[in-house]
């Protein structure tokens, strides 16, 4: 992701449920994102559990490499669906990633 | 994903039942020492390949003491090339700093380490052996090599009151995660009920205590808390249904839909060394004899919660009342309740204080 991106984007709001902004956020050690070919999408695999992801979802889970700030994310997946508005994508990454980050699944810490 | 066409997402590797330890509690049968290990490292990398294709993609390295056979690093290399997440469950005997080193390089994705109690003497006391101290130094090892922790603590009567002091030890080795499971009494843990089987009361404080940490914890360790079936209303779906989700194989190559399967009696199970895996879920005996509603009594044929506990647990079933086709006793609304009543009658007196070690010696075919 290019700095220019992640800077653009730099003045969303951090919402009450969100993530910051700036963090960077990545999966926890214990998760592995897998193709599943059995029935086509993503899932998050760790000790005993899986989750199916959805489309937006795994796009998001790719991105969790601790490289991409929160924006970076918002900004590419809402180019990605665009003409989706961009408000809309940025509330499901944020929500995705506030629920991730509660169960454990997603770090956001430094 | 419907029940017409079941998909395994987990399988099971028994790869042996040889222990170290000979914890009261082992999930081991009875006859254990009667099931060797027969299964090469191609067998079992083969059983692998099956499985994916059949649609699992967990598996658990398991025994017994998987670190007990040497080929471990073949098997948890060819589980990751197959895009496998790999669990190694082990009691951290033997270990070496060495040997976690290569199972990380070879891809193994997380290590779970039974830890019976927070002190040495009552943690060897269950293990019927030295072993605590050792234990906690694996713990530490995983940990250091950057390895996902998972800390195993299984409940009973002995070291459910002292619940706060494991969560704080999980915490202090930065366990990724604490599982804290209740005792699920078949196997050695029947034998041993008397001596293991908690009050209600002290099972109530514990799990208020696992709550209360599970959301202090929230985003850095994950606290399971196991309810023990005994003191539940409705039985628990077992293995998530019978040939639902789940197949274990037994050190010997029997291809199990649980752990406990080959002690139900008038089954038979195939070996992975005779027939495909493929066929052996979908078309075998065993894998469809308690799988959907056709084989359910009354009343768990009519109820609501048939399709949310799948009728519980088979091996319970049989275990406590003599018929595997018998309503979980533990169910409230089952004709044989009586008996979990009585056994918790029994929790309120003095418990037993003489415990059997798993050994082979009283391990004689049922």
């Amino acid at each position: 992701m290019s700095s220019r991106a992640g800077a653009r984007a730099a003045p969303v709001p951090e919402t009450r449920a969100g993530l910051a902004a700036d963090a960077r956020p990545r999966l926890a050690p214990k998760v592995r994102l897998r193709w599943d070919r059995k029935d086509e999408r993503y899932m998050l695999l760790y000790p005993e559990r899986g989750l199916v992801l959805n489309a937006t979802a795994a796009d998001v889970a790719k991105l969790c490499t601790g490289e991409h700030t929160v924006a970076a994310i918002i900004e590419r997946l809402a180019e990605k669906y665009a003409p989706h508005p961009a408000d809309a994508v940025e509330r499901e990454v944020q929500a995705f990633l506030h629920a991730m980050v509660e169960r454990g699944l997603i770090r956001s810490d430094g | 994903m419907t029940d017409d066409a079941p998909r395994p997402y987990t399988l099971v590797a028994e790869l042996t039942y040889r222990c170290p330890l000979r914890c009261v509690y082992c999930s081991n049968p009875l006859d254990y020492a009667h099931h060797g290990d027969a299964l090469s490292t191609a067998d079992w990398l083969r059983v692998f390949r099956e499985a994916e294709a059949l649609g699992v993609v967990q598996l658990n390295l398991t025994g017994g003491e998987p670190l007990v056979r040497d080929d471990l690093e073949a098997l948890v290399e060819g589980a990751r090339a197959l895009d496998l997440y790999t669990n190694l469950i082990t009691s951290g005997i033997p270990c070496t700093r060495e040997r976690l080193a290569r199972l990380k390089t070879c891809g193994l994705d997380n290590v779970q380490v039974s830890v019976q109690d927070v002190r040495a003497p009552e943690s060897d006391r269950i293990a019927g052996l030295r072993s605590f101290e050792r234990k906690l130094e694996v713990a530490r090892l995983v940990k250091e090599l950057g390895l996902p922790l998972t800390i195993n603590t299984v409940l009973h009567r002995e070291n459910l009151d002292r619940v706060p002091e494991i969560i704080a030890m999980a915490e202090s080795l930065h366990a990724d995660r604490l599982e804290l499971a209740n005792t699920q009494y078949l196997g050695w843990a029947l034998v041993n009920r008397r001596a293991l089987l908690p009050t209600r009361d002290q099972l109530d404080r514990a799990r208020n205590v696992a709550r209360s940490a599970r959301q202090r914890l929230l985003g850095r360790m994950e606290v399971l808390f196991v309810i023990p079936d005994y003191y539940a209303e409705f039985p628990k779906s077992c293995m998530d249904g019978w040939g639902r989700r789940f197949i274990v194989i037994s050190p010997d190559g029997l291809a199990l839909p649980c752990h406990a399967a080959h002690t139900l009696p008038g089954l038979s199970f195939d070996r992975v060394q005779d027939r495909p895996l493929d066929e052996i879920w979908h078309h075998s005996e065993a894998f469809n004899a308690y799988r959907g509603e056709a084989w359910m009594p009354e009343p768990c044929r009519s109820c609501d919660k048939r399709t949310a506990d799948f009728g519980g647990c088979r091996c319970q079933a049989f275990h406590l009342t003599g018929s595997a086709v018998a309503t979980d006793p533990v169910c409230s609304l089952a004709p044989d309740h009586e008996l979990i009543e009585a056994a918790r009658r029994e929790a309120l007196a003095p418990a037993a204080t003489e415990l059997e070690y798993r050994t082979a010696r009283s391990s004689a075919p049922a």
